[in-house]
């Protein structure tokens, strides 16, 4: 991992003490200067993963930037709870237009950009997974297409936290959700759908794509970077709990951002031109049981008789995803 | 108001037939208007175009349904479309094709009709000849000019330059002036028969 | 300069001299020669600075507008029929955002059954969508009134349509007075954004307003449409300055005076219309023709001024509220609230039929005795509607309906109109 220069435990985490750190080493976060670009007094759930997520990249996307940023917004919690009038939490420039067409108006601005010669202003677009994976697939894919010059960053809480948790095609197998249940026997998600946007992304060739989970500040921060250090499409997906959604306790956010990567459920990688030239190596391989066990959204699995079968096959998700991507450390557990 | 309807099919320029038309007549100062008959063309299928010149504003935007002139540009379709549909008794006539009137089997048709104001002109061989493919459109507005006196050869030389350029536009223009040549012979020969 | 050229040619030029900054092109007859033709101009270097995007869908392309517009850019794109319905939610969002992006509508009808030729269903159906919409007669005045659209909708924050019919008017060669640059440019000032984003003043754009003020910025939409009733004729009126030409205004009454049977109408059938009026005014009737330049706003005022006198109006439009009639119609009769004449509504050239002279003239002699029934369809096949009918009788499964039609009005190709 070229980006985070210690490997540093803390008790009890795994968390890189900023103390310990050079001070050009240091999170953004820890900076007293961040811009602090999604403010205070927004309007999101206690422990919210996406509020995290969004004020983490922004705030390095503006440091990358020199605070020459803009931001567009797809419809759906993050838009929601940073705006209603007049206590928008932007710092920056922003715009919301619609569900499906954040990738677009993102465009937009960046031609506008361009065509005024204002090449030092650089263009984000974000939105959550139903606005990235489903209803803005469209508009996403066209712009990563065009190698259009805006870095999109998905949220990813893998539903439709917004209107009341449905699920989307982000939301994992077994995972209950209010639309899941009319399909199939189980109260969960069936296995064998869904999309893994990141791997299409890729397949575009576009310049950079990574993942990232909110529990990895450093790496967070060091693909913003990375990724406002280049032109063209570029992706970020941020893997982002919901506690509402998920029926987790608020204070598990960063935790199960972290299982879901230790387990192997949640591959984080950085990908150039569509071939992955780094992964984040699983330090303590954790079973998937103890990811799920904190979400009630899989509460089904563990009743009186544990749904063994089901649990079996998330593990042979996690699994291939290890193998896939070569997430165990030489010689890891 | 002289009214000109032109047959073909798609892929022989028919559209781009009536736009010249239109262009050449402009240039002569002329009111015109030029349209296409607006089906999904594909190539082979029968295409109409229209072509209206004038002295005054034309508001018209009706298909021309009693047309002063046609050109056909494929004799195939003498017998699958009504082409002589709503044609003035004295309307011009001026059919693609190395053939007699009398060949093309519309004789009968023919015959009631003014000789000075029909010909038939083989533009695809010119087109050959001189274009090097067999593209009848400009050939035919030449032959045209001279068939009817509506429009000059130069205007019709003029509106191709304005359509296509370098070779494709002499090549035209040559071809267009071969027909031209030819219907003028032809007419002369007709008179005197 | 006069020129003798297509009429998305003169569209496309009037478009370049508008300096528009981004330009959203997506591919839908009958629009797409004028942005192939915008294209060209980018790609030479003739339109510059200008950024030519080749979008995914119609929605992209407004999507695509919305955000060069909200950057500042000046914004252009084109589209038709299914393209302007497939890109509906973001044409609200763009009026409701207050961006002034100009869009040409090639006026076509809608499907089912899929038909590519013109009508005036697709415009229609955005009526109430927060968008200037104004209709061109003939080619010159398509491009004309591009540039008045840019002038319009960027004095008030709004965006326009220009509606001109698909392939009647777009595929048509015929003569414009295509302007100077300096004309364009003495017209037309910069674009100077009421908003803008912009990383050294940060705004939001978009935010969610709620009940507190949502109805206050409704109002103001409206209100700025009712500005620009007053906007339109001072436009035009400078545009005649600059110009030397009347193009554009609400509304163009033509032999109205003392005219007791006024036509309504929107469009290149205007044109038809004028004819067939002077024919039946030479056989002694007292007809003339409304046309409407601006549908949104409707200039009821305007409309009012010019029937009050009539005895009957007959609106003929191009478009048909399926379970009421007309669109333009309904209007019209707003327009007339109050005042007593008969109104006849004519749903004519539907999906491209050709509206003939010969057909408006036998409509027109039975409207001014006042034989025409109140909702007509101009030259509709009876026949074929009974056989259908008929057949429906017959049998529960009786198929789908326009291909059974199809087959009883057999080879299309072969006809002229």
């Amino acid at each position: 991992m070229p980006f985070q220069p210690v490997k540093f435990y803390q008790t009890g985490t795994f968390t890189v003490g900023n103390r310990l750190l050079a001070l050009e080493q240091r999170s953004v976060q820890a900076n007293m200067q961040r811009t602090n670009s999604l403010n205070s007094g927004h309007r999101a759930c206690q422990g919210c993963g996406e509020a995290l997520g969004a004020r983490y990249a922004i705030d390095a996307a503006m440091r990358a930037s020199n605070k020459q940023l803009i931001a567009a917004n797809a419809t759906g919690c993050l838009e929601v709870f940073s705006t209603p009038y007049p206590e928008t939490s932007w710092q920056i420039p922003w715009i919301h237009s619609l569900f499906g067409n954040t990738a677009a108006v993102a465009t937009g601005i960046a031609a506008a950009l361009r065509v005024k010669g204002r090449r030092e202003v650089r263009v984000i677009a974000q939105g959550g997974d139903g606005g990235t994976t489903d209803i803005g697939f469209g508009c996403l894919s066209g712009m990563f297409e065009r190698n259009d010059d805006v870095l999109y960053i998905c949220y990813d809480n893998e539903a439709y936290m917004n209107t009341g948790v449905q699920r989307s095609s982000a939301t994992p197998p077994a995972a209950r959700t209010a639309t899941t249940m009319p399909v199939g026997p189980e109260p969960g998600n069936v296995f064998g759908q869904g999309k893994n946007v990141a791997q299409i992304a890729m397949a575009h060739n576009i310049p950079y794509v990574a993942t990232a989970t909110v529990a990895d500040l450093h790496d967070l921060e060091y693909k913003v970077n990375r990724a406002m250090g280049m032109h063209g499409a570029r992706y970020i997906h941020i893997f982002v709990p919901c506690p509402l959604g998920w029926g987790a306790a608020s204070n598990d956010t960063i935790r199960l951002a972290r299982l879901a990567r230790e387990t192997g459920l949640f591959a984080v990688y950085e990908a150039e031109h569509g071939e992955v030239t780094s992964v984040s190596k699983i330090r303590k391989r954790v079973p998937v049981e103890d990811y799920l066990k904190l979400q009630r959204r899989f509460a089904h699995l563990f009743g009186k008789t544990p749904a063994l079968e089901t649990i079996a096959r998330i593990q042979a998700m996690a699994d291939k995803n290890i193998r896939k991507f070569g997430l165990l450390e030489q010689g890891g557990q | 108001m002289l009214q000109i309807r032109i047959h073909g099919r798609g892929g022989q320029g028919v559209v781009t037939a009536a736009e010249m038309l239109s262009i050449a007549a402009f240039l002569q100062g002329s009111y015109s208007q030029a349209f296409p008959s607006f089906g999904s063309e594909r190539t082979g299928a029968p295409v109409v175009s229209f072509c209206r010149i004038s002295d005054r504003e034309i508001r018209l935007r009706e298909p021309i349904m009693e047309p002063d002139s046609i050109i056909i540009q494929d004799p195939t379709l003498l017998h699958q479309v009504d082409v002589f549909s709503g044609l003035k008794d004295a309307g011009h006539v001026l059919i693609n094709t190395a053939h007699s009137f009398e060949k093309l089997g519309i004789g009968d048709i023919m015959s009631g009709r003014r000789l000075e104001r029909m010909c038939t002109v083989p533009a695809n061989e010119l087109a050959l000849k001189y274009v090097g493919r067999p593209m009848p459109n400009a050939v035919l507005l030449g032959g045209f000019a001279a068939l009817s006196g509506i429009i000059k050869l130069e205007s019709v030389a003029a509106a191709v330059r304005e359509k296509f350029s370098g070779k494709v536009a002499e090549g035209n223009i040559a071809a267009a002036t071969a027909a031209y040549d030819f219907v003028k012979q032809k007419m002369q020969e007709n008179v005197h028969a | 300069m006069l020129k003798q050229c297509e009429g998305s040619h003169a569209v496309a030029s009037a478009v370049a001299m508008c300096r528009p900054e981004v330009i959203c092109a997506y591919p839908i007859s009958p629009q797409t020669h004028i942005v192939e033709g915008l294209g060209e101009m980018v790609k030479s270097g003739n339109l510059a600075p200008c950024e030519f995007i080749n979008v995914e869908s119609e929605f992209a392309a407004m999507s695509v507008a919305i955000g060069a517009s909200a950057a500042g850019a000046r914004s252009y794109t084109a589209t038709a029929s299914q393209g302007l319905l497939f890109m509906v939610e973001a044409v609200y969002n763009a009026s409701g955002l207050g961006l002034p992006i100009v869009m040409t509508v090639a006026n076509r009808a809608i499907g089912a059954p899929i038909n590519i030729w013109n009508d005036h269903s697709d415009s229609m159906s955005q009526r109430d969508c927060g968008w200037i919409q104004l209709f061109a007669e003939n080619n010159q005045e398509a491009l004309d009134l591009h540039i008045q659209a840019f002038r319009l909708g960027e004095e008030l924050s709004l965006p326009v349509m220009v509606c001109m019919d698909g392939f009647i008017l777009t595929h048509a060669y015929e003569r414009v007075d295509i302007p100077a640059q300096e004309q364009v440019d003495s017209y037309l000032p910069a674009f100077v954004p009421r908003q803008i984003l912009d990383p050294a003043e940060p705004v939001s754009i978009g935010a969610m307003v709620g009940p507190e003020a949502f109805t206050e910025v409704r109002y103001l939409a409206h209100a700025k449409q009712m500005q620009a009733l007053e906007l339109i004729p001072q436009h035009a009126a400078e545009f005649k300055q600059i110009f030397g030409r009347d193009s554009g205004g609400l509304v163009r009454p033509y032999r109205c005076e003392d005219a007791e049977t006024i036509v309504v109408a929107l469009g290149s059938v205007l044109g038809t219309l004028k004819d067939t009026i002077d024919e039946m005014r030479d056989a002694g009737h007292k007809v003339g023709v409304l046309g409407i330049v601006s549908f949104r706003p409707f200039p009821l005022l305007a409309v009012r001024e010019v029937l009050k006198n009539a005895r009957r109006v007959v609106v003929l439009e191009k478009s048909l509220a399926v379970g009421i009639g007309g669109i333009v119609a309904t209007d019209v009769r707003m327009a007339l609230s109050g005042l007593h004449l008969h109104g006849y509504t004519v749903i004519a050239g539907l999906g491209g039929r050709a509206i003939t002279k010969a057909s408006l003239h036998k409509m027109l002699e039975r409207a001014v005795k006042d034989e025409l029934e109140h909702l007509t369809f101009l030259d509709l096949d009876h026949n074929l509607i009974n056989r259908h009918l008929e057949r429906e009788k017959q049998k529960r499964r009786s198929g789908p309906m326009a291909e059974n039609m199809l087959r009883d009005v057999g080879v299309v190709a072969a006809r002229i109109a």
